[in-house]
């Protein structure tokens, strides 16, 4: 440590990692990178990356996500990612599969460009969608597009600690030509593939209750665990809370918050450091920034990377996830999942 | 010298720049990106060059090519990375190491009170005298609009002691001692600044003046001279640039009066009669962080420095346009009226402190009548 202070001294004001980094990027005191090891573009739109990251890392438990931070035409974006590995992995890699999604800047960027040797930021892995330690004794996972890695990752795990309990794994696809591991899938007990545009799965069709019969008859035993897009989230919670199972129902949710109805929004968001004020829209204050004309930084804006954060100087602000209200003055609040109720004043 | 504009001239100058704003930063992008960190891998490789020459130093070659390699990596982390990093210019990269709220640089003043007294007091208010504490900086007489005392016969002795000592003059400047003098600031305004200074010149000391000179063993003397001398030739050449940007000749002064209530268009104008170039090669205007383009970087003081030369020719047709000037010269010929200033306004007068103001706006039919 104390070899580390002596040159952290010598390298101030800039730290001994901007002088590192000018000799090989993966040589870091302090900060978390990753190396991209191997590339396999594993469907049309989609791409398998492998990652060896640096000394920093501490591991992921199965389903959590992690940052990752690549420059885009000179711009630095950061998204999350799940890993699809087992969390096991002797090794230390971890392996993200990105689907390269119409208007996606980071995903197109590293389908387009990805490729071994190159360096990417790297946060620790966080988020709460994830196994107990106590493993249940049925499981049923459920995902959707590219919601497949973090049950993917869970699916991969049980199988590596022997797992004795009961598991079925349920993927919605639009064919099966889009499913990033189907080679692997195919030849695993449990595993149902369900297409929605073609007929070339074991199930067709949307998620309902026949499918569950088919699948997991006994899901209203098992804890399920749910990522995908919208509309299969919604039809799967409101199942499930039909039923009276939503404490049996775990989910990780990639797509952007949902918002207010515009008709109940009043006031004025003023972005006092730009001199801009705006009549409330309803949305989320991020999108109202940007409405304005502003270019505040954001992330994962859903939530969890805290990019986005700014101080809200007055106003009550409403969490659109949790419903929390925060009237506080002087706070940071997440533009992204914060919308305004009644006149609001930020420092942007 | 006094422009007379139209109201009309003021708001058609004030869209034209807006317009050739916009098209610079709709066009930022990699390019920028690998500018500003090939600067930054120059000045790393420099420093750790100098850093390392200097264990040689008992070698005269190596003490020179050191204590020039390190003065050089000053010189580019103050002006072409620290400055305009601090001002923001690549904020939009969104990289925290070069962004304007985290960096620091290889300074005494710490970013924090820089990016006040520099980004927000100068850039605002430039050249209104009374407001833009870098006229004089609170010690010597540079517009004759400042009433002279006999104080001010020390002007170039103090010019002097500021240029030798500039990075701990820069670190002192947010203190505004003129003003806790003149009783219009209290000490205790000073105390968290002066935990900032305190901080920051700290860890700088320790690193040139203790740790280095104590690794070099028995050439502790040789590496704590070669030290200093690269910080004196950094304040020296920053000094030079900086004064050569407000002070020359032909530079306009600006009353408080003339300056409420102003639009877009006339802080732009004010920015551009404000400010002088430097003219000279590419390597010159890289050393001088572009700041030899003051024009430009006062116009937008926000977008990277190495758009300020391609965008020179535009700036200047529009000065032509409208008939305003577009000061340039020679670094000899700019600094050499900068020092001539210094000692003229030593003495009592040196310009009508009452004359007419630097911007006369007219209505817009007054002109088109005449």
């Amino acid at each position: 440590m104390a070899v580390l202070q002596l040159l952290e001294a010598l390298a101030t004001p800039h730290g001994v990692d901007r002088y590192l980094e000018l000799v090989n990027p993966m040589l870091t005191v302090r900060e978390l990178r990753a190396e991209i090891t191997d590339v396999r573009r594993t469907t049309a739109d989609s791409v398998t990356l492998t990652l060896r990251p640096t000394r920093q890392w501490k591991g992921f438990r199965a389903g959590q996500f992690v940052q990752l931070t690549v420059d885009v035409d000179g711009v630095r974006r950061t998204r999350c990612y799940s890993p699809a590995n087992s969390q096991y992995r002797a090794d230390g890699k971890i392996e993200l599969t990105v689907r390269a999604h119409h208007g996606g800047l980071v995903s197109r960027h590293l389908f387009a460009t990805a490729r071994r040797g190159m360096v990417v930021g790297l946060a620790q892995a966080d988020g709460a969608f994830v196994l107990p330690e106590q493993r249940p004794d049925r499981i049923l996972l459920i995902s959707g597009g590219s919601g497949i890695t973090p049950v993917m990752s869970m699916l991969r795990t049980l199988r590596e600690e022997n797992y004795a309990g009961q598991v079925a794994f349920l993927h919605y696809c639009d064919s099966t030509a889009d499913v990033p591991y189907l080679d692997e899938l195919a030849g695993l007990d449990g595993v149902v593939l369900a297409t929605t545009r073609t007929t070339d799965g074991q199930l067709t069709g949307r998620f309902g209750q026949e499918h569950l019969d088919e699948v997991a008859p006994w899901f209203a035993d098992a804890q399920t665990y749910l990522c995908g897009p919208p509309a299969l989230m919604s039809a799967v919670r409101d199942h499930y809370a039909a039923l009276g199972l939503a404490d049996r129902l775990h989910t990780e949710d990639f797509q952007p918050a949902p918002i207010a109805p515009a008709g109940e929004a009043t006031g004025t968001v003023t972005f006092a450091r730009s001199g801009t004020a705006a009549a409330n829209s309803g949305d989320t204050l991020l999108v109202q920034a940007e409405a304005a004309g502003l270019d505040p930084e954001y992330g994962c804006r859903m939530g969890i990377c805290f990019s986005c954060t700014q101080v809200k100087t007055s106003g009550c602000t409403r969490n659109v996830l949790t419903g929390e209200l925060n009237s506080d003055p002087d706070v940071e609040v997440q533009l992204c999942i914060n919308a305004p109720v009644g006149d609001v004043a930020l420092d942007i | 010298m006094s422009i007379t504009l139209t109201e009309q001239q003021i708001e058609d100058i004030g869209r034209e720049l807006d317009e050739l704003r916009q098209r610079v930063v709709a066009d930022l992008g990699a390019d920028d990106r690998e500018y500003i960190y090939n600067i930054v891998k120059v000045q790393r490789a420099l420093e750790v060059a100098g850093r390392g020459s200097l264990f040689l130093g008992f070698l005269p070659p190596f003490w020179l090519a050191g204590t020039a390699a390190l003065s050089l990596s000053k010189i580019l982390d103050n002006m072409e990375i620290g400055h305009n990093v601090m001002h923001g210019q690549y904020d939009w990269m969104r990289d925290p190491a070069l962004n304007s709220k985290m960096f620091e640089w290889d300074t005494a003043c710490p970013a924090d009170q820089w990016r006040h007294s520099h980004n927000y007091m100068h850039h605002t208010y430039t050249n209104i005298v009374d407001k833009d504490r870098d006229i004089g900086y609170g010690i010597l007489r540079m517009d004759p609009a400042q009433r002279w005392n006999p104080y001010y016969l020390g002007n170039p002795l103090w010019a002097f002691l500021l240029m030798t000592f500039f990075q701990y003059g820069v670190a002192l400047h947010d203190l505004e001692v003129e003003n806790v003098i003149a009783g219009k600031r209290s000490l205790a305004d000073n105390k968290k600044l002066w935990r900032g200074i305190w901080r920051k010149t700290g860890k700088q000391t320790l690193k040139d003046y203790v740790l280095f000179p104590v690794l070099t063993g028995p050439l502790f003397a040789s590496t704590i001279t070669a030290n200093a001398t690269a910080n004196l030739v950094r304040n020296l050449w920053a000094y030079s640039i900086i004064f050569c940007g407000h002070f020359p000749t032909g530079v306009a002064t600006f009353t408080e009066e003339e300056c409420e209530d102003e639009s877009r268009g006339h802080w732009y104008v004010r920015q551009m009669l404000g400010s002088a170039n430097i003219t000279g090669g590419k390597l010159f205007h890289i050393l001088s962080g572009n700041l030899s383009h003051q024009i430009e970087h006062h116009l937008f003081p926000d977008i990277p420095a190495r758009r300020y030369p391609q965008i020179a020719d535009e700036v200047k047709a529009i000065c032509e346009k409208y008939g305003l000037p577009y000061n340039t010269g020679r670094l000899s010929k700019q600094l050499g009226s900068t020092w001539a200033k210094i000692f003229r306004l030593a003495l009592p007068g040196g310009g009508d402190p009452n004359g007419e103001p630097a911007i006369t706006v007219v209505p817009t039919e007054t002109r088109a009548a005449a």
